[in-house]
C-alpha cells in the first residue's frame, strides 16, 4: 500500500473519486482514502466502452473481499477506454491509485463541470471534516 | 420435561445480582404490558425424553415407508440405497453441529467438503463452476431463472412441460416476484419437448430456455438441440438433470448448456418425506459472479499452507444486500456432504455402472409391463430410469389395489398432467431387482384387470 | 508468541479426495445385473450418451472414512465448545432428535406417498403447524419454505398477492430498518420491490418519525425483527405496526430472533400479519455447516388465502383424516418441491413436545438471562475497550463495539475474533450490524452454563490484556488452528472453486 497522498494536478469529487483532465478527455480513478477504506481490491466491474456517464452518477463497481463500492463519475462524458490491466491485477487500485490504478478514460461532454470539483487542498480539508 | 438448560437456583440468584435486577421478569420490562402473554402458551406440558420418543415412534409407525412395500415411486425423489458410511460420517458432531464457516481457520473441514462437493458436481455436469448447494431441486430451477434475469435483463422464461411440475410451479411463483413471464412449451406425442413449438416460443426477449433431462415422463431428450435454440436467440440454456443418470447421459456442459441444476436427494440422501435434501447449481465460468449461494475457494494461509475460504462473498446478501444475486443464506450443506460422500463411494466407475443397471432394468420393466393387457407405453422415447405407461383403468384405484398387495406401482401422472389421466410413472433404482419388477408386473396386471371398467376393451 | 508454532494438523498438507484417487480402486459393489445385458448403444441414442465417465474419485471405503474423519477434525463445532454466534441461536441439538428423524417411517417415507399411507407424517406436520401458530399468535401456517430467507421470500410474495388481490397495485416499495439482516433487502429485490431504509433511533429502535414519513401508499410491507439485530426489544412496536397498517401495508416479522420471546410475547399480538420461523434457530436443528434448516411462515386470517400450497389439513369427518390441500384458488403457488423439509419438522416437533408450553417460555427466559449476564460480565472484563453499543437490558443477544479497542490498542474486531480461536471459542458474529463500528454480536443461548459464560468473559479480558501488552499477538493470531489467517483477497481475485 502507498502512503496517503492527494496530487495537486487532480480534481476531487466528494464520493472520493478523482479526475485528471487532459484536453477534451479525462481519466477517472478513486482516491487514496477510498482505496484505503475499501481494503484490498479484488475485482473491478468496468462500464462498457461507449457508455455515457453522468456527473455524480455511478459507472462501475469495485469489490474488496467483504465490501462492494459504487464508483461515481466526477464529470459527464462517454467512456473511451477502461483500464484492462485491472482485470488481472485489481490490486493496482491499492498500490497506485493515481497511476496504474486508473479506472476509465472519458470524452468530456461538458469540461466546465470540472470547475465545481474540489482541488487537492479542499479535498483534504473535506477528509479532515469526515474524520472529526 | 427438559429445556436442555443448566440453571440452578444458586446460579439464578448470582446472575441476577451481577446484572443488577431482582427477577427474570425485570428483564422483560421493556415489553409493553399489553403485549406480555398473560397465560401459558396453549400447548401440552413438556414430556420426558422416553415419552417423546414413544409418541414420535407411534406417529412414524403410521407411515408406509419403502421398507414396508416394494416402491416404484419416483417423480423427482428416489429410493436409492444410502451407504452406511454416510450415516457414520454425518453423525460426527464436527459436521453436524457447526454453522456456515464464517471463521475459516476453524472450519477447514467444512470448507474443504464444499470444495470437494463443488468439484464433484462440476465433474458430473461438465460445467466448471458449482456453488455449495441450494435448498432443493425445484427452487434451484427458479434460482436459475433469477440468474438469467440478472445476466441479460430479458423478460421471458421458456420452459418445457417436461420439466418437473413442482419446478415449473415454483418458477411461476418466484418469477411473479422478480417480474418475468413464464411460457410453457408442450410435449409431443413422442414424449419429448415439441421442438417446433420450442423454436416458436423463443424470441429476442427470451431470457432462458429451461428443459429437463430425462424429462418428467422419463423420456430422454435431445438436449443439445434445445441448447442450440437458446443460444441462437441469445438466451441462456438451463438443464434440470437427474444426477444419477449422469454417468451414462451426456452432461449439460457438454451439450451447450450455461446452467445445470437438479435435485440432490438421489445422491446419498434419505427420502425424508421430501426433505431436507439439496439442490445443485453449476454454470459456465462467465456466470461465476452471478451465482447464488455460498462458494468455497482455495487459497493459502500466512505461512503458505493450503486452505479454503468462502469466496466471492460480494455476490451475497450479507454484503450486497438489495443488489445481491440471491437472498439465500442457510443452504443444505450437510445434505451436500452426503452427496459428495456418496459420489466418492460410487466413484468414477460406479456412477456408470449404476446408470447402466438402472437403464437395463427400466427397459426390462417397461417391456414387461407393456405386455400386460390394459397397459401400454405412454411414449416410445428412450428412457434412463423412469418411464410412463397408460392404464386402461382408473389409476388411483389401481395404485390402491397394488398397495394392498405390498407394491407401490408408481406416481399417478393425472395429479399434474390433465392430458394423462391414465398415466402412471414408474421409477427404477438399483434397489428394485428383477424379482421386484416381476412382482410389480404380476400385481399391476391383476389390479388393472380387476379395476378395468366393465366391458372396456382391454388392449393386449 | 512465535508464528512458527505448529501442531500436527498444521504440519500436514491438506489433500482432497480427488487427489487421493487411484485408478482401479473402488468402494461401491454394484448389485448383479439380473436383467438382459442389452448393449447400452441399443437403448440410448448417440446424442444422449456420455462419452467419458465423470472424473469422480476412485477410492476404497476405509480411505473415504479416514479422509472425512480427518477433515472433520479440522472443524470447530457446537458439541465441542461455546459458539456465541449472534443471530444464529447456536443452542444445543438434542441427540434424541437424530434418532427420531432416522426412524424408517420418517427417513424412508417417499414424499409422493399417498396421504392414506403417510398419516403419521401429516399428523406430525399438522401438530407442528398448530404449535408454531400458537407460539406467534397467528392462525394459519405453511411449513413449506426451506430456510429463513426462503420464508422471507414467501412472506413478501404473500404481501404482494394480498395487495394485488384487492386491486391495490400501486405499492412498489418495502420498508426495512437499517439494522436489518442482509436477507431482508435481498428478498425485497427478488420479490420485485424497491427497498426503503428506515433509520434507527438513539435508543436503538425504529426511528418513528422516519417511519411515519416513509409509510405511504407506495409501501407494500415493513420487514422487522423484534428484538432487532441489536438485541433490543422495541417498546414502540405497537405504534410501528399501526403506522404500517394505517398506510395500508402489512407488517412482516423476521423470526430470526424469536428465541428471545417464546411464551413471553407474540408477534401476532404486536400487530404483525406474517412471521417466518427459523426452525434451525429457535427450534433447534443441527446447523450442518450451513444447513439444512426450515423457514415455515405463520400468517393472519387476511393473508391465509394466499399461503403456498400444499397445506396440511385435518378433516373432522371422512378419510383420510390428515391430507394435503392443493385447491386454494388464491395461493401464491409452490416455493419448492413436495411438502418441505420434513426431517427438520420431526426434530422441531420433538423439541416442542419435550419443552411444552412452560419449557419454551423458560428457554427464552434463560436465553435472555444468559445474554444479560454475559453482557454484565463483559462490562467488567472488557468494558473499557468493548463498550456495549446500546446500554439497556438486552434480549437474547447484544452488540459490543470494538471501536475504542481499535483506537486505543491498534487491534480490530477481526483480530480479537482470531485470537478467540486460540482460546477455544467460536467468535461472535463480527462486523454486523453495520450500524455499529467494529461490531461484535453476541448470542450465548439458554443452553450454556454460568461457568461457560464466566470463562468466555474472562478469556476476552485476558485477550485484551495481551493486546495492551503487545498488539502483535492479536494481529498475527490465530496460532493453534489447523491453518492460520488465510488470504481471502487472493481467493477472490483468482477464484479456484474446483479441483483442477
Amino acid at each position: 500500500m502507498s502512503d496517503a497522498s492527494y496530487p495537486a494536478d487532480l480534481r476531487y469529487h466528494h464520493e472520493h473519486d478523482w479526475v485528471r483532465v487532459e484536453g477534451e478527455e479525462a481519466v477517472f480513478g478513486i482516491t487514496w482514502f477510498a482505496q484505503d477504506s475499501l481494503g484490498e481490491v479484488v475485482y473491478y466491474d468496468p462500464p462498457e466502452i461507449g457508455a455515457e456517464v453522468a456527473k455524480d452518477g455511478t459507472y462501475g463497481e469495485l469489490e474488496s473481499v467483504k465490501a462492494v463500492s459504487d464508483i461515481y463519475a466526477p464529470t459527464s462524458g462517454r467512456v473511451i477506454a477502461v483500464n484492462e490491466a485491472l482485470e488481472g491485477q485489481p490490486e493496482l487500485v491499492n498500490t497506485d491509485p493515481y497511476g496504474e490504478g486508473w479506472l476509465v478514460r472519458v470524452q468530456l461532454s461538458d469540461p466546465s463541470e470540472v470547475d465545481a470539483l474540489m482541488d487537492a487542498s479542499a479535498y483534504e480539508t473535506y477528509l479532515a471534516g469526515l474524520s472529526s | 420435561m427438559s429445556t436442555y438448560t443448566s440453571l440452578t437456583d444458586a446460579d439464578l440468584d448470582a446472575m441476577l445480582a451481577v446484572i443488577g435486577v431482582s427477577s427474570i421478569d425485570d428483564l422483560f420490562e421493556v415489553v409493553p404490558e399489553g403485549l406480555r402473554l398473560d397465560r401459558p402458551l396453549d400447548l401440552p406440558p413438556g414430556m420426558a425424553e422416553q415419552d417423546v420418543e414413544a409418541l414420535l415412534r407411534r406417529l412414524s409407525a403410521r407411515n408406509v415407508s419403502t421398507d414396508d412395500e416394494i416402491s416404484f415411486l419416483g417423480a423427482g425423489m428416489y429410493d436409492h440405497y444410502v451407504p452406511a458410511i454416510i450415516d457414520s460420517i454425518l453423525a460426527r458432531s464436527e459436521f453436524l453441529t457447526p454453522y456456515t464457516p464464517y471463521q475459516p481457520e476453524i472450519s477447514q473441514g467444512g470448507l474443504q467438503l464444499m470444495f470437494e462437493y463443488q468439484t464433484a458436481i462440476s465433474e458430473l455436469t461438465a460445467l466448471p463452476v458449482s456453488n455449495a448447494s441450494l435448498y432443493e431441486g425445484p427452487s434451484a430451477v427458479a434460482s436459475a431463472g433469477y440468474l438469467a434475469k440478472i445476466a441479460n435483463g430479458r423478460g421471458r422464461l421458456v420452459v418445457s412441460r417436461g420439466v418437473h411440475p413442482h419446478s415449473r410451479e415454483t418458477l411461476v411463483t418466484v418469477a411473479r416476484g422478480y417480474g418475468m413471464e413464464v411460457v410453457e412449451v408442450p410435449l409431443g406425442e413422442d414424449g419429448v419437448t415439441d421442438a417446433a413449438a420450442l423454436a416458436d416460443a423463443v424470441d429476442d426477449d427470451t431470457s432462458a430456455v429451461i428443459v429437463q433431462q430425462p424429462n418428467f415422463l422419463g423420456a430422454v431428450e435431445d438436449i443439445a438441440a434445445h441448447a442450440e435454440v437458446a443460444r441462437d436467440a441469445g438466451a441462456l440454456a438451463v438443464c434440470a438433470c437427474d444426477a444419477m443418470t449422469l454417468g451414462i447421459l451426456r452432461p449439460p456442459g457438454d451439450a451447450g448448456f450455461d446452467i445445470a441444476v437438479g435435485e440432490g436427494q438421489p445422491l446419498g440422501n434419505r427420502l425424508d418425506f421430501g426433505g431436507p435434501s439439496f439442490g445443485f447449481f453449476a454454470a459456465t465460468e462467465k456466470h461465476i459472479r452471478r451465482m447464488p449461494g455460498r462458494i468455497a475457494g482455495e487459497t493459502t494461509d500466512v505461512d503458505g499452507r493450503r486452505g479454503w475460504v468462502l469466496t466471492l462473498q460480494t455476490r451475497e446478501q450479507h454484503i450486497r444486500r438489495e443488489k445481491a444475486t440471491h437472498n439465500i443464506c442457510t443452504a443444505q450443506v450437510l445434505n451436500a456432504l452426503a452427496g459428495v460422500i456418496y459420489l466418492s463411494w460410487l466413484g468414477r466407475r460406479g456412477i456408470v455402472e449404476i446408470g447402466e443397471l438402472m437403464l437395463r432394468r427400466a427397459d426390462y420393466a417397461r417391456r414387461a409391463l407393456c405386455e400386460l393387457p390394459g397397459v401400454s407405453p405412454l411414449h416410445e422415447a428412450p428412457i434412463a430410469r423412469e418411464f410412463a405407461v397408460r392404464l386402461d383403468a382408473d389409476v388411483p384405484t389401481v395404485i390402491a389395489r397394488c398397495a394392498e398387495r405390498g407394491v407401490n406401482p408408481g406416481y399417478a401422472l393425472g395429479n399434474d398432467y390433465e392430458e394423462y389421466p391414465d398415466g402412471l410413472l414408474v421409477a427404477i433404482t438399483e434397489r428394485r431387482s428383477r424379482e421386484d419388477i416381476d412382482r410389480l408386473v404380476e400385481v399391476l396386471g391383476a389390479a388393472v384387470a380387476e379395476a378395468a371398467p366393465a366391458g372396456a376393451g382391454v388392449r393386449s | 508468541m512465535s508464528s512458527e508454532t505448529t501442531n500436527p494438523q498444521q504440519a500436514e498438507r491438506a489433500t482432497t479426495i480427488f487427489e487421493k484417487s487411484v485408478p482401479g480402486r473402488r468402494a461401491f459393489s454394484p448389485p448383479a445385473t439380473d436383467v438382459p445385458e442389452t448393449p447400452i448403444e441399443d437403448l440410448l441414442p448417440g446424442h444422449a450418451r456420455r462419452a467419458e465417465a465423470p472424473g469422480l474419485p476412485e477410492i476404497a471405503e476405509p480411505e473415504i472414512v479416514r479422509h472425512y474423519n480427518r477433515m472433520s477434525k479440522r472443524n470447530f463445532d457446537l458439541d465441542s465448545g461455546f459458539y456465541p454466534l449472534g443471530s444464529c441461536t447456536m443452542k444445543h441439538n438434542p441427540k434424541l432428535h437424530e434418532r427420531l428423524a432416522a426412524l424408517p417411517g420418517n427417513a424412508r417415507l417417499h414424499p409422493a406417498q399417498r396421504p392414506e399411507a403417510a398419516q403419521g407424517a401429516l399428523e406430525l406436520m399438522w401438530r407442528l403447524q398448530n404449535a408454531l401458530g400458537e407460539v406467534v399468535g397467528l392462525p394459519a401456517v405453511s411449513l413449506q419454505p426451506s430456510a429463513g430467507s426462503h420464508g422471507e421470500l414467501a412472506g413478501v410474495l404473500l404481501a404482494r398477492a394480498y395487495h394485488e388481490d384487492r386491486g391495490d397495485t400501486g405499492r412498489t416499495r418495502v420498508l426495512t430498518p437499517d439494522t436489518a439482516h442482509g436477507t431482508n433487502p435481498a428478498t425485497v429485490t427478488m420479490a420485485g420491490y424497491e427497498v426503503v431504509k428506515v433509520g434507527t433511533s438513539p435508543e436503538g429502535g425504529v426511528d418513528i418519525d422516519d417511519l411515519r414519513e416513509k409509510a405511504d401508499e407506495t409501501i407494500a410491507c415493513l420487514m422487522l425483527t423484534n428484538p432487532n439485530t441489536l438485541g433490543l426489544f422495541d417498546p414502540n412496536i405497537e405504534e410501528i405496526t399501526s403506522i404500517v397498517d394505517d398506510c395500508g401495508a402489512v407488517s412482516y416479522y423476521d423470526g430470526a430472533n424469536l428465541n428471545a420471546i417464546m411464551g413471553v410475547s407474540r408477534p401476532g399480538d404486536m400487530g404483525f400479519d406474517i412471521v417466518h420461523f427459523n426452525l434451525h434457530k429457535s427450534f433447534t436443528q443441527p446447523h450442518g455447516g450451513g444447513g439444512p434448516g426450515a423457514g415455515p411462515i405463520a400468517v393472519s386470517e387476511r393473508i391465509a388465502p394466499y399461503l403456498p400450497t400444499p397445506v396440511v389439513v385435518r378433516r373432522e369427518e371422512g378419510e383420510p383424516e390428515y391430507d394435503l390441500e392443493f385447491d386454494r384458488p388464491k395461493t401464491i403457488g409452490r416455493l419448492r418441491g413436495f411438502q418441505g423439509n420434513y426431517g427438520v419438522f420431526v426434530r422441531s416437533y420433538a423439541y416442542i413436545c419435550s419443552l411444552g408450553a412452560e419449557g419454551l417460555r423458560e428457554a427464552s427466559e434463560i436465553a435472555v438471562l444468559n445474554a444479560n449476564y454475559l453482557l454484565a460480565r463483559l462490562k467488567e472484563t472488557a468494558g473499557e475497550y468493548l463498550p456495549v453499543a446500546f446500554d439497556r437490558i438486552c434480549g437474547h443477544e447484544f452488540v459490543l463495539s470494538g471501536a475504542p479497542m481499535k483506537s486505543a490498542l491498534g487491534v480490530r474486531t477481526v483480530d480479537l475474533a482470531k485470537r478467540m480461536l486460540d482460546h477455544g471459542y467460536h467468535p461472535p458474529t463480527v462486523y454486523f450490524p453495520l450500524l455499529v463500528d467494529e461490531a461484535l454480536l453476541i448470542e450465548p443461548t439458554e443452553t450454556e452454563t454460568k461457568e461457560t459464560l464466566d470463562g468466555f468473559a474472562e478469556a476476552v479480558g485476558e485477550i485484551l490484556a495481551e493486546a495492551a501488552k503487545d498488539p502483535e499477538i492479536l494481529l498475527q493470531a490465530p496460532y493453534t488452528t489447523p491453518v492460520r489467517r488465510l488470504d481471502e483477497a487472493a481467493a477472490a481475485r483468482e477464484p479456484v472453486v474446483r479441483q483442477a
